[in-house]
Formats: C-alpha cells, structure tokens, sequence
C-alpha cells in the first residue's frame, strides 16, 4: 500500500499584520526612539526579513522609567478588583487574538505553530487570569494585611517563550500594583510590541506597561536606571551574574530565573511508553530551547538498552521543518548565534569521546537549524553533561540504584528542574525529597501551570514566579 | 533493532506454559500512565490531514471499514442491503473502494456469504455469546463453529471480561486459544471490551493475553458498550501490536471499533496507526476499523473533496 505523508498544512500569515517598523511603547503610545537606531528582527526558519525595531538608548529607557514612575502613582492606589478588571481584559483580548499571537510567535522566535498555538499562548492567557484572580485578594496571600507594591519593575526576558515569559513577568507585577518597563529579546521582540498594542485596546492606563526594545545594553540600561525598584530577568547564567554584581547595593530587589541542566530520571520500573515521551518532550520541546529542559537522560542501567532503542525509534517519527506547518513537531533554532553555541558544545561532545546520534532526515537549507540529537557514552566530566546547551541535544547517563541517580542529578551547579519516571510512588517522593531542583514532575515533564511556583536552587536563580509564591517578588513584605 | 523490555521470543513460550506463568509475565510488563498516554493521543489529534493527503487517507479508511449490523431486528433484507453497499459504497462512484468485510451475527452469515459472492469481501461474525461472553465455553465453542460452518472467514469473539477481572486469567487465555482452535483457517479477532476493563494497565495486560492466546487481530469493542474505541485505548493497543512485532517477528492486527462516526474520527486513527506502528499496518489486512454509520460520512467527505461541496445525506444510500 502507498506510503503516507501528510499534505503540507501551513498556518496562513495573512492573519498577522507586521509594520515595516516598530518605535518604543512609553507612556501609553508607541514613540519615535530618541536614539534615532534600529535593528532587524527576522525569521529564523528562512532567514527571511520581518521588521526594524527601535534599539532604545539610555535616554529612551530613561523616558520609559519616568513614565511608569508617574502611572506608579495612580496604579499602586487603585483597588485590587479595578486593576483586576485590566488583567482580565487582557486575559480575555489574549484569547480572542491567540491566533494572531500564534503566528507572529512562530514567525519571531522559530518555534512550531502547534506549541505557540497550543502552549504558550494559552498559557499567557492563563497567566494573565489568574493574576487577575489575585489583585483583589493579596491580602490574603499571606504576605501582611495589607501588602504594598514595589514601585517599577524593569524586566528583561529571553527569547525562547518571547510571549509566555512576559506574561509571567507582567501579570503578577500588575495584579500587585506595580508598573513596568519590559525589555523583550533582541532576536524576537514582535510578540511585546502586538502586547503593547493590548495594553491600548484594553485601556490599561498611559504608562502601567512600557516595552523598550533593544540588544544588551538597553537591558543594562533597564537593570542600572535609579528609577527602578526591583529588577526580575530570566536568561542565561552569565548575563544573571553581572545584572546581580550591578544591582548589588542598591535598593532594588531582585530576582533570577537562569540556566539548568535539568536530570530526567527514569527508573526501570517506569511506564516505558509515556517515559519516552516525556524524554522528548523534556528536550526537544521548543528545540530544547527551554531553560528548565531535561537535558540530561539518567536512565537505570538495567533498561537502558531498551529505552536508547525506543527513543531512538520515535525519534525517527519527529517531525522537523517549517514551523508553520501544523504537523511540525521541532522548528528552528532561534539565531544564527545559537546554533553556532549549539554546535560547538556538540562538537565538543564527539572530541571529549560521546557518541553521537541525529535524528535521520533533511534539514531546510535556509534558516537554523539542528536535528534533534543524543549523546551517549557520557560521562559526568563532559562539557555535554555539565553546560547548558540550549539546543536540541539530550546526554544520556546510566545509573544503578536510586542514590546513585540522586547523586548524578544533584551533581550540577543547575538547580532548575528534574523529572522522575517511576510507577511506585514511595520512590517518586523519596527522590522529589532530595532532588536540589526547583521544579519536579512525576511521570510528566514541562508542564506548567500559572497556580505551580517556578524557579530554581544554586546557579540556576532565585525568586518565584507563578502561584501565591510568586507574588512574594512584587510586594513589599511589611510585618502584618 | 532488538527487544521490548527485555523479552524475547522464548519468554512468550514460557508465559504460555501455565496460568502462574502468564501471571508473571503480565505482572512484569511495564504500566501505562494514563495522563501521559492521555497526552499522547491527544497530540496525536491535533495532526492536521488535509488536500491529497485527506483524499488517500479516506480512501483507506474505506478499505478498512468491517461494515457491522449488529442488531437484534437484523433480517436477510437488511444483510442483503448491507453487502450490496459494502460492495459498491456509492452506486454514483465506481472509483470508491470496497470496504473490507461485513460483520453480522452468526444466524446471518449464510446471507452475508451469498450476497457478497465472489466480491472478495470478508464474513465476520460475532460470535462467543457477543456482546456478553456469558456463555458455557461448550456454547462459544458451537457458536463459533456455527459461523465458521456458514462460511464466515473471520470471527470477532469477546473475552470473558468477569473472568479477568476476577483474576481468572488463565481461563480468559484457554477460552481463546479454545476458539481459536474452532476458528480453523478463519482469522481470530479477539474484543477485549475495553470499557469493561477501565484501566490502562488491564488494557495492556489483556492485549499481551489475546496475543499470546493466538489472536490474529485484537480489538478494543462490542460497540454495546462505552467507552469504546477512544484514542489512547486505540493508542496503546497500537503499541502493543508494535512490541509484539518487535520480539516475535510477526505481524498483529488491530481493529478499533466502538464511537467511530465521522471521517475525522477514522483519520484520527490513521494518524494513530501511520506514527505508532507505521504505514505497513494501513492495510486491511492488519488494521479495521468497525464501524455502521461511518461509511456513509466517508462518503460524503469523498463526495466534497472530489465536487468541492459538499451534497448532503441525501446523496448516500441509508442501510
């Protein structure tokens, strides 16, 4: 009989409307930059252009300050159900738009328009719902009787959920009666500016929200300005490092959402079908671009075999390509800088002695890309299986009893997430005890939920973000 | 490649040797995270068939359709009307294929095999005391005989669901190898009645059965009871016959039946099949699908995809 391939089943891009150039949004309009500069963003799955976005200088971050310290005013005094309402409009405008925030999505950061359609917009949604259930009931979240806000967050955010993690940044500032300058990634700011125009429709108040775009230095720019009390990023460890050296001494407060190195762990007796799964979605879920990815297979000696030969089997079904195309399962790598980073730790990898394995099938021939790739043969003293690759590359080591597995997930200066795979829950909860990690699942992997806190140990960051203890960085702790 | 965890053909000898055996086979098979398995078809679903691949998918789906009356108001009229249909689906297309095999009660296979002539289409029966099972095995044993002796070239027989479930394994297994013993040359498909079953890990424990049993199909239902042919139960019986395929060398079929309606159902089970155990099980030979009402949507979907709109119930024929 014929052999079946799915017709191509692209996502259309007519719904989304790009504007051949973005200026800043300050003070409740979108303005020229002071800086007079801009920069490209593009498409990474073809290298195609999609727009210039303002690089915001010092002074442009500084009108930007300015602005959400005067909304300040206003906002911090509002009632927790006035602000709520904001939150819900915006909730609300995020649905009745996801299909418009899907694609621009895809088209910025490369991902596949099942993932930004299915996971990050909803959960932007979700995020922004259930902050808004909490505006009007902080005091009773458990943090004083009457809980104040902060003042202005400057907030900087990565470019793997360009979307999502402005939401986990924006909604809780908002709900606790902060305002904001946000700084979106340099390689995938599209999804903020569209946010921006939201925050119009939904008639947030001139300067709640304020989105600078731009590349390091106006992050810096962001993270130094006097005017800002409390500095919130997620990125990489590096940059978390130096914002923390910036902003100690100060009187801003602080929180770090960084790398991992995060340990999947499956056990022998483990449900061997959702195991693989959950092995490719804990890291070749949005190209292993996530920071809380299970880059590191620690699989039970005695199944190994078997689970090596499954994975590599289903492996053999992803679907990488155009992430337009509704059947794509693994898009583009973000940048062209990535794939660089990407390849030159795997290369590292095959010097150090690892085994190599790639997924079988052609590569587009523009745009970054990577197959999705394991690594076996490795040992704890690999680059492979200490640094965060960011990438679609799994390192696989074995284990022999449950404190061996222990020790090796432990073994990392990461502490962001793990995974347990196991049918006996006695063991589930003995390792999720002494697994220095952050975020744990059982029988699952990256899922999220805006009621479950999320953030790490050790280098991996500090604070929360999500649930009631989440908010705990956007309040003020007075004794009650 | 090798293995399913760690198996190999001669442990399949050894669980067949007595009920203790079986036991501990089953017992060692790993289990099934619904949440996960849930998320996994669910996934699955989302696959988006569309144009050339929608057209080559429903003519498929055809193929595979076991076109079922399983009523107790079924006559020699309505078997005939049914086979002139599985026949020729639609009297207006001669392109359309022809469905795979008609399955009736036993009483009606004589008028299923002298309608369906030379068509090359297969008699099923249901037999076994279907839907229930509740029956002597001596009684199973002559119902089965009954329809094979009429000429049904396939029997569709239930387990004995109490008996599972109460632990009686063992005899679940020597009633279906008894069967199929009265099959003779006509193909065993084996119901697990998955509704009745309800967990996962009884799902898979009961496919490793039929298999080992004989089965040469394994299917999920009666179509009398729900759930039925849901999409992870279809899912994980599809990973069974994968894992049977891997330590044996052979071939399983599988025959969802039970709640497919409508052509998106059909292709979401394609969808199942082509990224589980690949494209050489879309062949009626190795999977079915069960179904009444199907057909008529498949062809109606046709009947779209071929003028571009689509022409309504009235454009097929009612059976």
């Amino acid at each position: 009989m014929t052999n079946f391939e799915y017709a191509p089943a692209p996502e259309s891009r007519s719904i989304v409307d790009i504007k051949p150039k973005y200026g800043l949004f300050i003070d409740g309009e979108f303005v020229e930059p002071l800086s007079d500069d801009f920069f490209e963003t593009i498409n990474p799955a073809n290298e195609e252009h999609l727009s210039y976005v303002a690089n915001a200088g010092d002074a442009d971050v500084d009108a930007a300050v300015r602005a959400a310290q005067r909304a300040f005013t206003k906002w911090s005094k509002l009632p927790g159900s006035e602000r709520a309402k904001y939150l819900y409009r915006i909730a609300r405008i995020m649905q009745e738009r996801a299909r418009e925030f899907a694609v621009l999505e895809t088209l910025d950061n490369g991902k596949p328009i099942k993932e930004s359609r299915d996971v990050d917009v909803p959960l932007v949604a979700a995020h922004f719902f259930h902050h808004a259930g909490w505006a009007d009931k902080l005091e009773f979240a458990g943090y004083g009787k009457n809980p104040r806000p902060i003042g202005v967050a400057g907030q900087v955010i990565p470019w793997n959920f360009p979307l999502l993690m402005l939401a986990w940044k924006v909604a809780p500032a908002l709900a606790c009666g902060n305002t904001v300058v946000l700084k979106p990634a340099e390689t995938t700011p599209l999804t903020a500016l569209l946010f921006a125009e939201v925050c119009q429709q939904a008639g947030l108040p001139r300067g709640v929200v304020n989105i600078v775009t731009g590349a390091g230095a106006t992050g810096a720019a962001v993270v130094a300005h006097p005017g800002v009390d409390k500095v919130a990023f997620t990125g990489s460890t590096a940059v978390g490092k130096s914002i923390a050296s910036a902003v100690a001494g100060t009187k801003k407060r602080l929180t770090l959402e960084l790398g991992g190195k995060g340990a999947n762990i499956v056990f022998d007796d483990a449900p061997i079908d959702q195991a693989i799964e959950g092995i490719i979605n804990g890291i070749f879920f949005n190209q292993g671009h996530v920071c809380c990815a299970g880059s590191r297979l620690l699989v039970q000696e005695s199944v190994a075999e078997e689970v090596m030969d499954r994975l590599k089997h289903r492996l053999t079904t992803l679907r990488v390509g155009d992430p337009m195309d509704k059947n794509t399962d693994v898009g583009a790598i973000n940048s062209r800088a990535q794939l660089e980073r990407i390849r030159a730790l795997a290369d590292s990898g095959d010097v150090e002695g690892a085994t190599r394995w790639s997924a079988p099938g052609e590569l587009p021939q523009k745009g970054f890309w990577f197959a999705p790739t394991v690594f076996t043969n490795v040992t704890e003293a690999h680059r492979i299986a200490r640094e965060e690759i960011f990438g679609p590359v799994l390192s696989v080591v074995t284990f022999r009893t449950p404190a061996e597995a222990l020790e090796k997930a432990n073994n990392t200066p990461y502490g962001l997430s793990a995974g347990i795979w196991s049918e006996k829950g006695s063991r589930i909860h003995a390792m999720a005890d002494g697994l220095r990690a952050g975020v744990i699942w059982a029988n699952a992997f990256n899922k999220f939920d805006p009621a479950s806190p999320f953030g790490g140990y050790k280098e991996s960051g500090y604070g929360r973000e999500g649930g009631r203890a989440g908010l705990a960085s956007y309040l003020q702790q007075e004794k009650s | 490649m090798t293995t399913a965890v760690h198996l190999s053909p001669s442990d399949l000898t050894e669980a067949r040797r007595d009920e203790a055996s079986l036991r501990a086979f089953l017992h060692q098979l790993p289990g099934v995270d619904k949440v996960g398995l849930e998320a996994r078809a669910a996934a699955l679903g989302t696959r988006s068939i569309k144009n050339e691949a929608k057209a080559a998918f429903i003519d498929v789906a055809i193929r595979m359709v076991d076109l079922t009356t399983l009523e107790g108001a079924d006559t020699p009229g309505k078997v005939q009307a049914l086979c002139a249909k599985a026949i020729t689906p639609d009297p207006l297309d001669s392109t359309v294929p022809q469905v795979a095999a008609v399955c009736v009660y036993g009483d009606r296979v004589g008028d299923a095999v002298a309608a369906l002539g030379n068509s090359g289409i297969h008699v099923a029966a249901v037999a076994t005391a279907f839907p229930s099972g509740r029956a002597s095995l001596k009684v199973k044993l002559m119902d089965t005989k009954d329809a094979v002796d009429a000429g049904a070239h396939e029997i569709d027989m239930v387990i004995d669901r109490g008996a599972f479930l109460s632990g009686r394994i063992g005899q679940v297994f020597d009633e279906i190898v008894a069967v199929k013993e009265a099959c003779g040359d006509a193909h065993l498909k084996v119901i697990l009645e998955t509704g009745e079953l309800a967990t996962h890990d009884n799902i898979k424990k009961a496919s490793w059965l039929a298999m080992l049993a004989g089965a040469d199909f394994i299917k999920t239902s009666t179509g009398k009871v729900n759930p039925a042919a849901t999409a992870p139960v279809v899912l994980q019986m599809l990973e069974a016959c994968r894992d049977w395929k891997r330590v044996t060398g052979q071939y399983m079929g599988m025959k969802p039946a039970g709640g497919i309606r409508t052509t998106k159902d059909a292709l979401k089970m394609l969808v199942l099949v082509h990224e589980t155990v690949g494209d050489e099980w879309l062949n009626p030979d190795l999977f079915r699908i069960g179904a009444s009402t199907l057909l008529n949507d498949l062809l109606m979907q046709r009947q779209k995809m071929r003028d571009g709109h689509y022409s309504g119930p009235r454009y097929v024929t009612n059976d």
